[in-house]
């Protein structure tokens, strides 16, 4: 049997590959429930990480010619991302609905996987992953805020106190 | 046979880095201090977006821009994308950045007081063929410092980005050279902690590669976790 690649750092440069209308998983003309994911990464010290390549990956709705199912967007220099996306729906029971993140950034030298669940979903209190956490605040850190109509925001925090449940899978 | 939906076998232990390697220092404040949890793979960890070069170009010649030759070393890099049961993975998109034969990127970030060249942009992407072949042109680049500890420098490397057939399959790594005396000092290459594994990251320089009167040619495989012959639980 072979062993798989090692992985090494994404590095501070990594914006040669960027294409910036990747943040918006509905240009290719997907239709349904638009919603924008903002979110920010500070480190242990509360500083916000400007270098990061945040990815998203979502099962529902189901990839398509004109849905990728996934984006890219950089942390800007307040450490903020930005995506626009179809909601997540009932194609994930059932599991709650959730998407999927990967962090990239200099200092890390493998990806930091983790999920976004949202706000109010009744489906929240019995998602295998979020049952897995015991304690309360650790699963609030993985649960996107309603911030207006259709938007939701998520802190993430790769250090320190109130850590993001990253996961191993 | 494993089934495309069949999870991720368990990473093979002292093959990966740790996100907390102290002699790296951007990684201090920046790993995380708890146990990452393990959580069963689902449709979420065992699929993952698909890429078409009809959608996303293929930019097989990173050495040309504008019809212009980038300067410093043509070098040709081939290999196969594959997973750990040797299954070639076809058709899939590797996404690859550098810096130019002089040790600079062209990223407004990069500071380095060496030459940025019009004719290198040093970013681009290829696509793995039917039986997981791959080959693209570029410029060897450069090695150049950077402020980890007194006088580092990095060795010369090519970053790469994978998607594979599932989130589970992503990876970013960065290639190296034979020969580099700088990766015995670099602590990102030796952030591995497997000497197999770190040496799986050195492409090796290939004759049969070699293009005659043109350009040296350099073999990197690319591999891939495989996956368990049982599929996964729905949902």
């Amino acid at each position: 049997m072979l062993v798989a690649t090692a992985s090494q750092t994404i590095g501070p440069y990594w914006h040669l590959i960027e294409d910036v209308t990747w943040a918006d998983l509905t240009r290719f003309g997907a239709k349904g429930n638009r919603i924008v994911l903002t979110g920010t990464v500070t480190d242990g010290a509360g500083t916000p990480v400007t270098d990061a390549a945040i990815e998203i990956w979502q099962t529902s709705p189901a990839a398509s010619d004109i849905f990728p199912a996934f984006g890219r967007c950089r942390t800007d220099g307040t450490g903020s991302f930005r995506f626009t996306t179809l909601k997540p729906g009932p194609g994930n029971a059932p599991q709650a609905p959730h998407v999927a993140i990967s962090i990239f950034a200099r200092g890390l030298l493998k990806a930091l996987m983790t999920r976004l669940y949202f706000q109010d979903e009744p489906l929240n209190e019995t998602d295998p992953v979020l049952s897995m956490i015991e304690d309360a605040a650790r699963r609030r850190t993985l649960i996107a805020q309603k911030v207006s109509a259709a938007a939701w925001h998520l802190d993430i925090r790769l250090q320190g106190e109130n850590e993001t449940v990253f996961m191993d899978i | 046979m494993p089934t495309e939906t069949a999870p991720f076998r368990p990473i093979e232990a002292g093959s990966q880095p740790a996100n907390d390697t102290p002699s790296y220092g951007s990684t201090h404040l920046r790993h995380p201090t708890r146990l990452a949890l393990r959580i069963p793979q689902t449709v979420t960890e065992t699929t993952g977006p698909r890429f078409t070069p009809a959608r996303f170009s293929s930019t097989p010649d990173l050495s040309m821009t504008n019809g212009k030759q980038a300067l410093g070393e043509r070098i040709i890099v081939r290999g196969r994308v594959a997973d750990e049961d040797n299954r070639p993975v076809p058709h899939t998109m590797i996404e690859i950045w550098q810096a130019n034969a002089a040790g600079r990127y062209d990223h407004p970030d990069d500071r380095h007081d060496a030459p940025v060249d019009p004719h290198f942009r040093g970013g681009g992407r290829v696509f793995s063929d039917a039986d997981g072949w791959y080959q693209f042109v570029t410029i060897k680049p450069g090695a150049y410092p950077w402020h980890n500890h007194r006088n580092a420098w990095r060795p010369n490397h090519i970053h790469y980005s994978l998607f594979g057939t599932g989130f589970g399959q992503r990876i970013i790594t960065q290639m190296y050279f034979p020969g580099d005396p700088l990766l015995a000092l670099d602590p990102i290459y030796h952030s591995v902690p497997g000497q197999a594994a770190r040496e799986r990251l050195i492409a090796a320089f290939d004759i049969d590669i070699t293009a005659p009167d043109w350009a040296l040619g350099y073999r990197f495989d690319f591999i891939l976790r495989g996956r368990n012959a049982t599929p996964t639980e729905q949902g």
